[in-house]
Formats: structure tokens, C-alpha cells, sequence
């Protein structure tokens, strides 16, 4: 047995089992590589980022680094206990942005995709205006809508906006498009009308390019808000970022960037739920890919 | 007159050997389908004409590209012709048809819908009683071994569940007609003797009109009351053979002379016309 090599090395060959107890003994490995997947799920990032943090602090403090250059680790916390209210107010702010940015998104970008989906001529019209709306740079817009809105939210929402509806656009236009044709047969074939095919099949069908469309959105209506905020803001992350660079405030600038940091996790995590409950049963490939690619 | 027409056929067999001038069931005259390409158009059938008598096992058999999938496709009322037409008990067909049951080589099931649940579309979409269409399901689903896994989902099931699965979502309406367009290409060569076994005995419960495209030679003498031979692209029809077997047929018959007749039969036209070659 030359090939017997690695996991067989842990039975003993001379051992004699019952079928029963060698099943008993596969369940059982399988159940503690399963326990040990979890907590290394958990553990490993978690690890990382204390050994990160550690590394941070000692170095630092090793070769005293100034403070507004890099602040230890401790000296950010220590930011965000004493200004916490100042960074929750902040963020709230910029939550309140992106949000209303994001549905707006949703609520426009959809409805036009369905519309270029369905209308062909439509999509003639409406799709070079989009594309070439998407090669003008948001954060050169940003002024421009400065000068038409003014100082507060509704610039900061458009700029949300506009970054973020495009991705939600396309993918909701290709998930409509890409479908068996069989499947659209197989409808016509029992007599189920237009409306009812699109609900019950192109549509459901089309949910999981909707929602990559959705999650990257997430983080771009983070983007666009913050932008907004950069460019003319009296309030949000944005604004408390550029006001702790203007006085040199690093530590602050730090706790600002942890605030985004979560903030923005936070809203990718909640679309991943939303996934979830709109698709229960993700496609075994999509699955499959996704262990591949996250281990 | 219908009390004749159900004498003559427990005489025959119960096959479709009904009194040659009973008007056809399904009806193809000169039918020809052009596609037209990029590089130029393609003559996919040529002047077909067929009639399919009422509960009539008819198979379409040929190599790939012979346009047989088109065929199906013209029958189903879901591509038009280009010249001729297609009319079922002489009303010519311009719409997609609802009549039928439909089995495709892909079982073609939604991913986001149970077994029962995909069976169910089909009640859903021509709003039949829901109680009673569950009940017929489950029969359904029982009678091709699928009891236990109703509320499995696509991706739980093997490949040869899947397409018993797409072929309970064809019966659930108990269509007059079902169109199957090489309804086990796909499918491991024990799954397909167990399915067509399953069709033969579904067939002589429910006695529908079936419209079967194929490749296979076996499956289509095994199943057919006749089966129609196709040219290469462009296809024409080729020949048109009876199939004098008694019912049911059994996996043991495939060895009798008379089927391996059928078989050699159809292989010499293949041969013939360069489908197959041996040298």
C-alpha cells in the first residue's frame, strides 16, 4: 500500500470495526472539523487584527512616533471615549446620508432597469445618458450641486446617490436578461400571463444579480456621502474628518475613520441579511464559490 | 360514433390504430423552418409533413442539427414556421399553446422552488384546484419513485430526479399532448431505462398524444407506435417506420428479433445516409 499515505496513517491497520462504528467515528470527525471551521472563522481575523493592533501600539512607542503622525493605538480609544457623543452624532449624520441616498438608489435604479429591460427603445435612449453620466467623476459634481443645494443634506443624498445607483442598475438589467429561454417557454407553454411570469419567474430569477449589484452599492453610497461632507458639510464623518485634519488632530481623524470603518460593515452586513431573506437557498455554485474564495 | 372509435381501438391493441381516415391529431403540412444568420440562412426543416393520430406514441429520431428540436418547438406553437403550417384537430396553431405538457433535454426547474413546488407552477399558472393539484403531485411524484422528497430543492436532487420532477410539472394538467425533446439525452444509461420505462407505463395509463424527439434508436423503437427518421440539415423527413410491437414492452423484448429488426433497420438508413459511418 505505497499510496496509503496521509489520512490513513491515523487508523491502525490491524483494528477491526463494524461498518456502524466506523460511520459513528466519520460523523464524529467530520462534527469536530466542523466546530474547529467555526472557531477559526472567528478566531483567525480576530487574531490578525489584535496582533495588528499590538504591533501598532509597540512600535510606536518603541521608536516615539508623534502623535499627529500616528497615534497609539490606546490614544484613539481614549479619542473615542472622550468624544464619543461628538463621533456618534457624526455618524448618525452621515448614516442618515447614506441611507436616504441608497433607497433612493433603489427606488430609481429598478424601475429603470425594468424599464431598459422591457423597452428596448427605452434602454436606447436612457442607456448612453447612463454610461456617460458614469465616466463624469461624483467628486467633480460635488461643487456643482454644492452651488445648486446648499450647504445641507440634499447635496450629500445626491452625491450618495448618483455614485451608488449605477451598479444597482446594471446588475437588475443583466439578472432580467440572463434566464434559460426554457424557462420563459415552459411559462408560455402554461398559460401564465406577462405580469405573472415576470414575478414568479424573471424576477426571482434575477435576485441574486440584483443583490451584487445591491452590496456593492452599499459601500459606494459610503463613499458618496463622505464625499459630499468633503466638499461642503457642516455635520457627519465627512466634516468631523476634515475638521480634525485642518487641527492637526490625528487621533481624532483616527476615531473618524474606525466610525466609517464599522458603519460601513454594519450596512453591507445588513444587505447580506436582507440577501438572505429574499434568497433562502443560494444557488450551490454561488455557495460553492464563495467557501472557495473565503476558505 | 365515439363507442366505435373505442371499440376499434381495444381491437388494435389500445394503440393508435384507429380507422385510417379519423382526422389527424396533431398535423404538420409542408412544413419548412429558415433561420436566418450572420452567415446567411439556414435551412433547418424542409418540407414536413406529418400526422399524428389521437394518443398516438410518435418519436422524432435523427442527428443532431436534423432541426427535430425545432419541430418540437413549431408543435408547441412557441416558434413560428416559416412556410407551411401546424394544426391540432384542425384548428391551425398561431399562439403558443396551452394544451400541452412540456419536457425539455434540461429539467429547467426554478432553484428557489421545492420539487412539489415546481410541479405546482403549472397548477398555479392554469389556477387549478390547489388541494386537488397537491394530491395529484404527490401521486405523481410517487409513481416515479420521488415519495420522501418533495420539499427537496433542485440543487438536493441528482440529475435524473431533477427530469422526474419536470416530467410530473408536464402531467400535473393531464395535457392531451406531451412534447418531449430528448427528455433523457442527458441522463446516465440505467436512469434512462428506468424513465423510459416509467414514460411507457405513464403512456398506457393516461394515453396522451406524445410528440418524442430523440437520438436514441432503442428508445425510440422501445417507446414508439412510429417513428419518423430525419435527414441531416436540412431535415427532411426520411422515413417512417411502424412499430408492430406488442405493449407493454419489456427490457427483455430489446433482445427479440423482431426489435433488433427495428434497431438494424433504422441503423442502415443512418448508415446510408452517412449519419453514422463504420469505416
Amino acid at each position: 500500500m505505497a499510496h496509503a499515505t496521509g489520512t490513513s496513517l491515523r487508523t491502525d491497520p490491524n483494528e477491526h470495526l463494524s461498518i456502524e462504528e466506523v460511520e459513528a467515528r466519520e460523523k464524529d470527525r467530520r462534527a469536530r472539523h466542523r466546530s474547529y471551521d467555526r472557531i477559526a472563522a472567528v478566531l483567525y481575523p480576530v487574531a490578525t487584527m489584535v496582533g495588528i493592533i499590538v504591533l501598532w501600539e509597540v512600535v510606536v512607542r518603541a521608536f516615539d512616533i508623534p502623535s499627529f503622525l500616528a497615534p497609539p493605538p490606546s490614544q484613539v480609544v481614549a479619542t473615542i471615549i472622550e468624544h464619543g457623543p461628538l463621533v456618534l452624532r457624526n455618524t448618525w449624520v452621515t448614516t442618515v446620508e447614506i441611507l436616504l441616498g441608497y433607497l433612493t438608489s433603489i427606488v430609481i435604479g429598478v424601475p429603470l432597469a425594468f424599464g431598459i429591460f422591457m423597452w428596448p427603445a427605452f434602454s436606447r435612449i436612457v442607456l448612453p445618458l447612463l454610461i456617460s453620466s458614469q465616466a463624469i467623476p461624483k467628486v467633480a459634481i460635488a461643487p456643482l450641486l454644492l452651488v445648486w443645494f446648499g450647504f445641507g443634506l440634499l447635496p450629500k443624498v445626491l452625491v450618495a446617490f448618483l455614485i451608488a445607483f449605477f451598479p444597482i442598475v446594471i446588475s437588475t438589467a443583466v439578472g432580467l436578461a440572463s434566464i434559460e429561454p426554457e424557462k420563459i417557454y415552459l411559462a408560455r407553454s402554461m398559460g401564465l400571463g406577462a405580469t405573472a411570469t415576470f414575478f414568479k419567474i424573471r424576477l426571482p430569477n434575477a435576485l441574486p444579480s440584483i443583490f451584487a449589484g445591491l452590496k456593492i452599492s452599499i459601500t459606494l453610497a459610503v463613499v458618496g456621502a463622505v464625499v459630499g461632507e468633503f466638499v461642503g458639510g457642516e455635520a457627519g464623518l465627512g466634516y468631523m474628518l476634515m475638521v480634525a485634519n485642518g487641527s492637526m488632530d490625528t487621533p481624532l481623524l483616527f476615531a473618524g475613520l474606525i466610525a466609517l470603518t464599522i458603519q460601513g460593515v454594519v450596512l453591507y452586513a445588513l444587505v447580506e441579511w436582507a440577501e438572505r431573506l429574499a434568497i433562502p437557498r443560494r444557488p450551490a455554485a454561488a455557495t460553492a464559490a464563495l467557501h472557495a474564495a473565503t476558505g | 360514433m365515439a363507442s366505435i372509435a373505442m371499440e376499434m381501438e381495444t381491437v388494435a391493441n389500445g394503440a393508435a390504430r384507429s380507422a385510417p381516415d379519423e382526422p389527424p391529431y396533431l398535423e404538420f403540412r409542408d412544413l419548412s423552418k429558415i433561420y436566418a444568420t450572420d452567415d446567411g440562412p439556414v435551412r433547418a426543416l424542409e418540407g414536413i409533413s406529418i400526422s399524428q393520430r389521437k394518443r398516438e406514441f410518435l418519436s422524432i429520431l435523427g442527428p443532431s442539427g436534423c432541426g427535430k428540436s425545432t419541430l418540437l418547438m413549431i408543435a408547441a406553437g412557441l416558434l413560428p414556421a416559416s412556410h407551411g403550417q401546424v394544426s391540432v384537430q384542425g384548428q391551425r396553431i398561431g399562439a403558443p399553446r396551452t394544451d400541452v405538457g412540456i419536457v425539455f433535454q434540461n429539467p429547467v426547474l426554478l432553484e428557489w422552488r421545492t420539487a412539489l413546488g415546481n410541479i405546482m407552477l403549472q397548477a398555479e399558472a392554469r389556477k387549478l384546484d390547489r388541494a386537488a393539484a397537491e394530491r395529484r403531485a404527490h401521486e405523481l411524484l410517487d409513481s416515479v419513485g420521488l415519495q420522501g422528497f418533495e420539499h427537496k430543492f433542485p440543487d438536493q436532487l441528482s440529475g435524473g430526479m431533477r427530469q422526474r420532477v419536470s416530467i410530473c410539472r408536464a402531467l400535473i394538467h393531464n395535457p392531451p399532448q406531451l412534447l418531449m425533446d430528448e427528455p433523457f439525452g442527458a441522463l446516465d444509461a440505467l436512469t434512462r431505462d428506468q424513465l423510459v420505462l416509467d414514460i411507457q407505463r405513464i403512456w398506457n395509463e393516461a394515453r396522451m398524444t406524445v410528440l418524442f424527439i430523440t437520438h436514441s434508436v432503442p428508445e425510440a423503437v422501445f417507446l414508439s407506435d412510429r417513428v419518423i427518421v430525419m435527414t441531416p440539415r436540412p431535415g427532411r423527413i426520411d422515413q417512417v417506420i411502424d412499430i408492430d410491437l406488442p405493449r407493454p414492452r419489456t427490457l427483455a423484448m430489446r433482445e427479440t428479433p423482431e426489435f433488433t429488426g427495428y434497431n438494424r433497420r433504422i441503423l442502415d438508413l443512418l448508415l446510408a445516409r452517412g449519419v453514422l459511418r463504420e469505416r
